[in-house]
């Protein structure tokens, strides 16, 4: 109980680090960074030593601080510390500190260097919060600082307006999203009188028929973080922040907080909901993988392999909570090592992201080329990379739930592979397309130290037994101990599942290589037409939507005009003030200054007096 | 034998015609003296009440009304000679500036 207490450091020392560059450091870059670096690489530490002591035990709470206490409402500012949130507090801190510091060698000279890591801590204590959260309340609250932070570090170069309308779009979807998730923290407490994560565990049964309706309330504020459709469209958008950025909201914070918030409450969502969360998770991956397919920036491309793989999360919550952290974790990993790849291919072309300007990199950046070929291989799943593991423990509980999930992730798994080879053959391998590709160098060690050590996670996570602490938390079956038998699992308690993503990634990567390993310009446009465009232009999402928006925006605006000139201006406003107006000139009349008329009408009113009083 | 309704019919005719005289007439003296005319009306009821039921008080009164009033016609008449000589009329037609 003593040590939970830590919790309460790892989640403050990135918020004291963001406030003392707010306030004190501004005009000090390299002094901001350091704090930066320093306050999340200790909390890195501190979560170690959690994880080193609470990591088998049962949750346990750090001392609470009192915030709410409303009738029966108690809300307590309390952190919750058990397998999962420390396996997320790694994540976050571990993966969030090494982009941390990479930025150090990314950001380098920019003028914002100050607000830019003060940006970063702040966002790496909204997501912390969020992790350690023991309430809905609680969560709720990191859940929006998690929105504003991403504002301000999607839109960190604010004077591009393409940045700032970026920013707008991710903080407004996200809003959409967050107001269903709030009318679900409202509807639960009112149906079941507490929202403590523990306590609701305890008495899931007092959700009754609404649960189903919550559980969808809920999600709707995992569809908006977590980017799934039709909530989507902001995360490919968010790419006009720095590439660590992207790394960071794509990798251990933000669009994993979603995911993390389903499996922390997977008990209350009924059956019903679980299908619905499978379905949109599945389309979502489907969907993405598709439109990933003829994208030609690079940053685009991994933008919407994470779409595509956080369907694959939200599709494992509703089969296999277990699995869809176990994948979170281990794509926290290689989607960060192929961001920070990406972000250094970025900066040694001078800002160039097209991948068919690239090209030739292996010589010139070794270190880039390799790790980023492994970041590749481990999100296409080839054993015994890290992906194949988690990815596969997917297969095997969709098969378990329905064959056309099944289908679906087999499907996307081929797409994976095929966009992702697309991408490594036309960006890395061959010679150079530019001559300016030929000029790349290898970025400073500051940058290419995090790669290496990312690199080494996103080729070990999947033998390391995260799996059996997750899967012994959500009281799931656990498939193998030893580390041969941990490698050898997938095959043998779901053969059909295991060789199907072997089988796929095969698929994929020759059907890649046919096409792009010579191809000097893209052919599928040609073959495609149509459905090309279509996929490149992401199937007029944001075209439709604008136009959903503009249409009721427009009808809305009449509605509300036509109500304030007819009724309020017309009725209230002027009406009141016509009526006294005509009363006003009609008393008038009687004015007419003469005292003999006034004298008249005195005597008239005091001789109808009289009469009434005599002849009553 | 003249009875109290006498007197009060009388005094009923003098007010009513000190009354039309008020409304219908153009000239501020004529006016005023019509107004002076329905004070006395009254003051005749007065005095007849006083003397049909034997109280003295009546009387009395009557002679400090008519104090008052003389006190008061002298403001008035003044007023209307100021008037007068500001305006150089005394016709009410002419003194219509009370209104909007």
């Amino acid at each position: 109980m003593a040590f939970a207490n830590l919790a309460w450091v790892v989640l403050l020392l990135p918020l004291f680090a963001a406030a003392v560059i707010t306030l004190f450091t501004m005009r000090n870059p390299r002094l901001s960074a350091q704090l930066s670096i320093t306050a999340v690489v200790l909390s890195f530490v501190a979560s170690l030593i959690l994880f080193g002591i609470y990591r088998t035990s049962t949750p346990v709470l750090s001392a609470a601080l009192p915030w709410l206490h409303v009738g029966d409402l108690n809300v307590d500012i309390a952190l919750r510390v058990d397998a999962l949130s420390l396996i997320m507090l790694l994540i976050v801190t571990g993966v969030g500190g090494l982009i941390h510091i990479y930025s150090w060698g990314y950001m380098a000279g920019d003028p914002g260097f100050a607000r830019y890591f003060a940006s970063l801590s702040l966002f790496t204590f909204s997501m912390l919060g969020i992790v350690l959260a023991s309430n809905f309340v609680m969560m709720f609250i990191f859940w929006e600082l998690v929105g504003v932070s991403s504002y301000l570090l999607i839109g960190f170069w604010y004077e591009r307006s393409s940045a700032a309308d970026a920013a707008k779009k991710a903080f407004i979807t996200n809003r959409l999203g967050d107001f269903g998730f709030l009318l679900g923290i409202i509807m639960i407490w009112a149906l079941a009188g507490t929202v403590q994560f523990d306590q609701l565990q305890a008495n899931t049964q007092t959700l009754g028929a609404w649960a189903t309706v919550a559980g969808l309330l809920i999600f709707c504020g995992a569809v908006g973080k977590s980017a799934q459709f039709p909530l989507h469209v902001w995360l490919p958008d968010a790419m006009e922040g720095p590439t660590p950025v992207s790394a960071l909201i794509h990798a251990a914070t933000m669009v994993a907080a979603g995911v993390y918030m389903l499996c922390r409450v997977a008990f209350i969502f009924s059956v019903q909901a679980l299908d619905v969360i499978a379905w949109i998770g599945g389309f979502t991956a489907l969907l993405a993988a598709v439109i990933a397919v003829q994208q030609n920036d690079i940053k685009r491309i991994l933008a919407y392999s994470t779409l595509s793989q956080l369907g694959y999360m939200v599709l494992a919550v509703a089969v296999s909570p277990a699995s869809a952290m176990f994948h979170l974790v281990t794509h926290a990993f290689f989607k960060a090592l192929l961001f920070l790849g990406a972000g250094s291919v970025i900066l040694a072309l001078h800002h160039e992201q097209n991948i068919w300007r690239m090209g030739g990199l292996k010589r010139k950046m070794p270190i880039t080329y390799w790790t980023f070929l492994i970041g590749t291989l481990a999100i296409c799943g080839v054993p015994p990379f890290s992906g194949f593991f988690s990815k596969d423990e997917i297969l095997a509980a969709a098969v378990h739930h329905s064959v056309g999930l099944f289908i679906l992730t087999v499907l996307v798994a081929v797409l994976t592979a095929f966009y992702m080879f697309r991408l490594f053959f036309v960006a890395f391998a061959g010679s150079p397309r530019v001559e300016e590709a030929g000029h790349a160098h290898e970025s400073p060690k500051v940058m290419t130290w995090p790669l290496i050590l990312l690199a080494i996670p996103s080729v070990l996570a999947g033998v390391w037994g995260i799996n059996h602490h997750l899967a012994a938390f959500f009281n799931e079956p656990d498939h193998a101990t030893g580390l041969a038998e941990t490698l050898l699992a997938p095959f043998g308690h779901s053969p059909l599942a295991a060789s199907a993503s072997l089988l796929a990634v095969v698929f994929g990567f020759s059907l890649a290589y046919t096409v792009y390993r010579r191809a000097a310009a893209d052919p599928l446009p040609e073959r495609l037409g149509f459905l090309s465009r279509a996929m490149r232009s992401k199937f007029y999402f944001d075209e439709i939507y604008a136009f959903l928006i503009r249409a009721t925006h427009e009808t809305l605006a009449r509605i509300a005009d036509f109500l304030d000139r007819v009724l309020i201006e017309g009725f209230v406003v002027r009406g009141i003030s016509g009526m006294t107006d005509v009363f006003g000139r009609a008393l008038r009349l009687l004015q007419t200054g003469n005292i003999q008329t006034y004298t008249f009408l005195f005597a008239a009113g005091v001789a109808i007096v009289l009469l009434m009083v005599l002849y009553r | 034998m003249i009875r109290l309704e006498h007197y009060l019919i009388v005094s009923a005719v003098l007010f009513s015609l000190g009354l039309l005289g008020v409304i219908v007439r153009r000239n501020l003296l004529i006016i005023y003296m019509c107004l002076e005319l329905m004070l006395n009306a009254a003051n005749l009821a007065l005095v007849a009440f006083s003397r049909f039921t034997n109280h003295i008080d009546g009387q009395v009164m009557v002679f400090f009304i008519i104090t008052v009033a003389a006190a008061e016609v002298s403001v008035g008449l003044a007023l209307i000679v100021a008037l007068y000589r500001k305006r150089q009329s005394a016709h009410v037609e002419d003194l219509t500036l009370m209104k909007l």
